[in-house]
């Protein structure tokens, strides 16, 4: 940025005792130029034209449309594959959490002195974490074949990476005073993790294990369109189908579903912090 | 040990037993969901299968890593970025006005709560429907990705948006009221301050996921990187999943990093 002051030198001011102070001038015009040139760019690339939305707007509701009102007879087929999913990503999240503790350790660098390992293990965890859960499910559904299992999997490895990063950033924002006295009182540094840093990260873990809950439930009917077992599976199937009643039932379960979940979980989460 | 710890520990209130219900109810609930795991479906080559994954993702292809034409992974990155901002503006242009209308502190209650129902329902509708649905207005291509994440960003971008409208401290409106402000110079000095760090740093976050999850797109045809790499991998073909995946993972982190910096300059102002 000392090129942009070179260019547009700050306003010099006299204030009322003689004093020069300089006023920098606003970045804002640059970064204007910069979003629209971003936007320009971006619309040239996508073919994006308000005038088809305009026009062509009224199709995205005929699928909408199709789907009211909902198919009830098909509701009692969705229980099955709705426990499924739901119990996929209870499973899925735990292990993920569980697996996310040692290598989140591993990654804050308070904990670890080694700066190599803390490295190492921190480009791991965001390795993990930008691989597409869509991929991890697919890989998984070649190794385990088609069904829950792939999905638990997908989840867990997404879980665990999500959970990871912020539990290491949460361990790095600890206050060490606690852990540092109970290591000049001659505890182990096991003892002295389990007693001062972990009352200090539990409720905001268990509240990232939550929050990572909810979404899992969500995202796990994405993961049926691989073959990872759930809603997903039979969504998929009334789409290719075109029983778009059908899959305004599934939708409309998917939503309770959430809906509940998600209310559990806030009131758990709020009782935490 | 001295008397006094010794009180103090018979003082502390005993919770063993509702942890040990709380452990019971997880162990329950795992024990529950244990019936996902089922590894008769394993085939016997799962291992062979795994390897052949890993090889072809370390010896990325070359040619269609370095391919400058329309099929090459360098234009289908800059695809999936332009796919990934203009979501994230229209999903931001969506946001605002939704969110404003579901903030408890500006909206009587009742419509507050059926503006979050309504974002609550935008969100649980999977990518890939709203993918068919747009497609029947665009045809299939980038232009129907981009919808797509506009509407898939509108769920969380919202609920983060009320979070930041409903943190805004209303003293300095009060103060500028006395100091005899038009409403116009409120909303100017006293709102857009306040609101203008969070809903940036938010928008950039969103970006940050709508590129990770730009792959989802693929599944129904609506452009960006995600077709190549699903029929790639559905063809066994795993050296270019790995160029592919290469390609998405380093852009991911770089942007993820730059990200990152911005937000941190922002949350300190």
């Amino acid at each position: 940025m000392g090129l942009y002051d070179k260019v547009f030198p700050p306003r010099a001011m006299k204030l009322a005792s003689g004093a020069v102070v300089e006023e920098k001038r606003s970045r804002a015009p640059l970064i204007l130029l910069l979003l629209v040139l971003a936007c320009a760019l971006s619309v040239k690339v996508t073919g994006f034209r308000f005038a088809t939305l305009v026009s062509r707007g009224k199709e995205f509701f005929v699928i909408l449309r199709q789907m009211f009102p909902p198919n009830m007879g098909y509701l009692p087929k969705i229980w099955k594959p709705l426990w499924d999913t739901i119990k996929m990503s209870l499973l899925g999240s735990f292990a993920g959490s569980v697996l996310a503790v040692p290598f989140a350790i591993l990654a804050a660098s308070n904990m670890i002195s080694s700066k190599v390992v803390v490295q190492l293990a921190r480009l791991f965890l965001s390795l993990v974490r930008t691989l597409p859960t869509l991929v991890s499910a697919l890989i998984a559904t070649y190794i385990f074949g088609l069904g829950t299992m792939a999905g638990t999997f997908a989840i867990g490895v997404f879980t665990f990476a999500y959970v990871g990063k912020q539990l290491f950033e949460q361990i790095e924002t600890v206050d060490m005073g606690p852990f540092e006295a109970m290591e000049a009182m001659g505890a182990g540094k096991t003892r002295a993790f389990l007693s001062a840093v972990l009352p200090q990260v539990l409720p905001a873990y268990l509240s990232v294990c939550l929050f990572c809950l909810e979404g899992n439930v969500r995202y796990a009917s994405i993961l049926g369109y691989v073959g990872a077992g759930g809603l997903g599976l039979i969504l998929n199937e009334k789409i290719g189908w075109r029983e778009y009643d059908s899959v305004g039932m599934i939708l409309l379960v998917l939503f309770g579903a959430v809906l509940v979940i998600e209310l559990v979980s806030h009131a758990i989460r709020k009782r935490l912090t | 040990m001295k008397p006094e710890i010794q009180k103090a520990y018979d003082a502390a209130p005993q919770v063993w037993l509702r942890q040990l219900a709380i452990a019971f109810a997880v162990a329950a609930l795992l024990a529950w969901s244990s019936t996902t795991v089922e590894l008769r479906n394993i085939k016997g080559d799962g291992l062979t299968v795994a390897g052949n994954i890993l090889s072809g993702i370390f010896h990325p292809d070359r040619a269609l890593l370095l391919n400058a034409t329309t099929s090459g992974v360098p234009y289908l990155l800059l695809e999936t970025m332009c796919i990934a901002f203009l979501g994230t503006m229209v999903g931001a242009v969506i946001s605002v006005p939704l969110s404003f209308l579901s903030a408890s502190n500006l909206v009587p209650r009742p419509v507050a709560l059926a503006g979050r129902l309504v974002i609550m329902a935008i969100r649980t509708v999977p990518a890939f429907i709203y993918g068919l649905m747009f497609i029947r207005v665009t045809g299939p291509g980038p232009f129907a990705g981009l919808l797509t994440m506009s509407l898939c960003s509108v769920g969380m971008v919202s609920k983060m948006f009320i979070e930041s409208i409903e943190d805004l401290d209303r003293k300095i409106l009060e103060s500028l009221d006395a100091a005899g402000c038009t409403t116009f110079q409120k909303i100017r000095y006293g709102i857009l301050p306040q609101l203008f760090p969070d809903f940036t740093s938010t928008l950039i976050y969103r970006f940050d996921m709508n590129l990770r999850d730009a792959t989802v797109l693929g599944l129904v045809g609506a452009g960006g990187i995600g077709a190549p790499l699903i029929f790639a991998m559905s063809s066994y073909r795993w050296n270019e999943v790995g160029a592919i995946l290469l390609g998405l993972i380093l852009l991911v982190l770089v942007i993820e990093s730059i990200s990152a910096r911005i937000r941190k300059k922002l949350a300190r102002g």
